[in-house]
């Protein structure tokens, strides 16, 4: 059992505030990711979870047991450093299995552990390797082995797949949430890249600005943001936005379009994904400036209202540059934001 | 008629009057350090008759006599084993006490840290001769004149400062998350530094105790001022090598320069890691 709860925890360095009052519950077996953009703090949250940073305010709870005053050793968790840390002085072997001296595991486990977790991580051909003798994805995958060998309650993970190829990558997150589907640990996974946080999270917690603004499943991020920043961070293209005005009681005029919406509330943002606009008779004037064809669809970013927005569309449609198309939001699509906090309305 | 070479034009003028300067100045200080150590070993290694007659060949005789009769000479056996016995508690000291300070300085961020790296370096602006006579005068009240202990302490406080910045320049250079890492892994503070800092700073640990031991070992005044009896090699060769005939004096300087000269060789790339020049 080794649920985590973060309480009221705020991080500053000196007159900076690199997290501010973070309030988060992750189950017991839990893959929770955290996303955000460069700098969000992360990894300041992943660091205090560990032991390597301590709070200026807040409690850390895992398995039950307050650890905000517990040294890293005694909080039965692994880390993946961003960095990977691999010990210069040490083999591959010795790397993997240095947390496993530590515990005085008997040789005989060691071996088996160290051999086990090299294999999953595809290097057990460089068990007697230096770090020195190693590229970086090799060293970012001992780092990974080395945490997994210990068999923790929790692992924490700062961008530990970050520096591999494309395809070494999807491999290794296939395998990662394989086996720790199978483990009984719970994760906490720090990335910046949206894919590998919707393919591998149970939660995805959005961070922006040293606050977490959404924690929930990856289609319900992606679905139902929270907020406007969740649209325009998550999505590839991200959600597309409009300014909405107030005409009627439930009816917005969106870009010349009357569309219906929530009752509240005076000055609203309209938000559509790309991928929820069709083009039929009737919808958003646009005109398309950039037309990528990708295959299975058409990125069409057009002009709405003398904005930005994009459309995927399907391939088989004939667009260029210039044309005027209808695009239509699937109704049920549609999202609104408040636009003075941003926040979701209605 | 083709020329397929192409001619490189030449930088005369300005670019090559610089270049003649920076050569001049190398070989200048080259010869600065190499002709007094070249005609040390010279003469260390002729025979008396050659030492003091003329013309000078310029090349050694290769006549070990001068240094026979030197380390046979009474004294300088204690006055050796007494120089060895003052570096090495010198070593021991200034790395027990620098490399903790080292580390400190590297690793923890406290008030007035900049103040103290200033001050460390600061030591080394007192003169020592002024020092002497005080340190003299207490040394004989609480007995440690005479004593290789006492003049240990001394060399200490001359070594500290380069032992402190060596040991933090080395501390420096390896990465905290290291350290963090093997937190993690299950070692408290101490094991950390043990199982991960320490093998990976312990060759630059043994070059700057080296240097340590090559100060106390150069060392000339302290040692002829706080001890009598006890003499060590450079105070005993001051005293007993002014009346001495010519030979002797070069066999004795050679046989202070040459472990200096091995030990400095030995760990120079850390004495400039010290300036942060270089790093492994
Ligand atoms: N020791 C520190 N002193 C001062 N500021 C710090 C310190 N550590 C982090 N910060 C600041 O806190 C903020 C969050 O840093 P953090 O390393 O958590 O970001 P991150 O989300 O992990 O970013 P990245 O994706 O680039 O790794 C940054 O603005 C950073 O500059
Ligand atoms: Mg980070």
């Amino acid at each position: 059992m080794a649920e985590i709860v973060i309480k009221n925890v705020a991080k500053r360095f000196g007159s900076f505030t690199a997290l501010h009052s973070i309030d988060l519950t992750i189950a017991d077996q839990e893959f929770m990711v955290l996303l955000g953009a460069s700098g969000c703090g992360k990894t300041t949250l992943l660091r205090i979870i560990a032991g390597l940073e301590t709070p200026s305010q807040g409690e850390v709870w895992i398995g039950g047991r307050r650890v905000d005053h517990l040294p890293p050793r005694e909080r039965g968790i692994a880390m993946v450093f961003q960095n990977y840390a691999v010990f210069p002085h040490l083999t591959v072997f010795e790397n993997i299995a240095f947390g496993l001296r530590m515990k005085k595991l008997p040789q005989a486990e060691v071996d088996a552990r160290v051999n086990r977790t090299a294999e999953l991580m595809h290097i057990e051909q460089l068990l007697r390797r230096y770090s020195g003798q190693l590229s970086g994805g090799q060293r970012q995958r001992v780092a990974v082995a080395r945490a997994l060998a210990m068999e923790p309650d929790v692992i924490l993970m700062d961008e530990p797949l970050s520096n591999l190829d494309a395809l070494l990558r999807l491999e290794m997150r296939a395998e990662l949430k394989g086996v720790l589907a199978n483990s009984k640990t719970t994760t906490i996974y720090v990335t910046h890249d949206q894919v590998e946080a919707m393919s591998l999270a149970d939660r995805i917690s959005v961070m922006n600005g040293g606050k977490i603004v959404q924690a929930a499943s990856p289609v319900e991020v992606y679905r139902n943001p929270a907020a406007r920043f969740v649209g325009s961070f998550i999505g590839n293209p991200p959600m597309n936005f409009l300014p909405a005005n107030r005409s009627a009681a439930g009816q917005w005029s969106v870009a010349g379009l009357d569309v219906p919406g929530p009752a509240a509330g005076d000055a609203l943002e309209f938000a559509i994904r790309p991928e929820d606009l069709t083009v039929a008779a009737e919808g958003f004037a646009a005109t398309a400036r950039v037309v990528e064809p990708l295959g299975a669809h058409t990125l069409v970013t057009a002009e709405v209202g003398g904005q930005m927005f994009r459309a995927v569309l399907d391939s088989d449609l004939k667009v260029s540059p210039g044309d005027e198309l209808r695009l239509s939001p699937k109704a049920d699509r549609i999202r609104w934001f408040n636009r003075e906090t941003g926040l979701a309305a209605g | 008629m083709s020329n397929p070479t192409v001619d490189v034009p030449r930088t005369v003028s300005a670019g090559g009057a610089g270049r003649f300067l920076i050569w001049a100045s190398i070989v200048l200080l080259c010869a600065w350090v190499l002709v007094p150590i070249y005609l040390l070993m010279v003469n260390a290694l002729s025979s008396p008759a050659q030492v003091s007659g003329f013309p000078k060949s310029g090349l050694p005789g290769f006549d070990f006599a001068s240094l026979q009769f030197f380390a046979g000479f009474a004294g300088v056996a204690k006055a050796l084993w007494n120089s060895i016995l003052v570096a090495v508690l010198t070593m021991a000291l200034s790395i027990g006490i620098g490399a903790p300070a080292g580390y400190a300085l590297s690793r923890f961020d406290f008030p007035g840290k900049e103040v103290f790296r200033m001050l460390v370096v600061m030591t080394r602006a007192f003169p020592l001769p002024l020092l002497a006579l005080p340190l003299a005068v207490m040394f004989i009240r609480t007995g440690l004149d005479d004593t290789a202990l006492g003049l240990a302490l001394v060399h200490t406080v001359l070594a500290i400062p380069f032992a402190v910045l060596i040991t933090f320049s080395l501390f420096s250079g390896i990465p905290l998350e290291l350290e963090e890492a093997a937190w993690t892994l299950g070692c408290n503070r101490w094991q950390a530094f043990q199982r991960v800092v320490l093998p990976l700073v312990l060759p630059g640990i043994a070059a700057s105790a080296v240097f340590a031991f090559t100060i106390s070992w150069n060392e000339v005044f302290a040692a002829a001022v706080l001890t009598i009896e006890n003499r060590t090699l450079p105070a005993f060769l001051i005293q007993n090598l002014n009346v001495s005939p010519l030979h002797l004096k070069f066999a004795g300087g050679a046989a202070m320069v040459i472990p200096a000269l091995i030990f400095i060789f030995a760990v120079r790339k850390y004495l400039f890691a010290m300036w942060g020049i270089a790093n492994r």
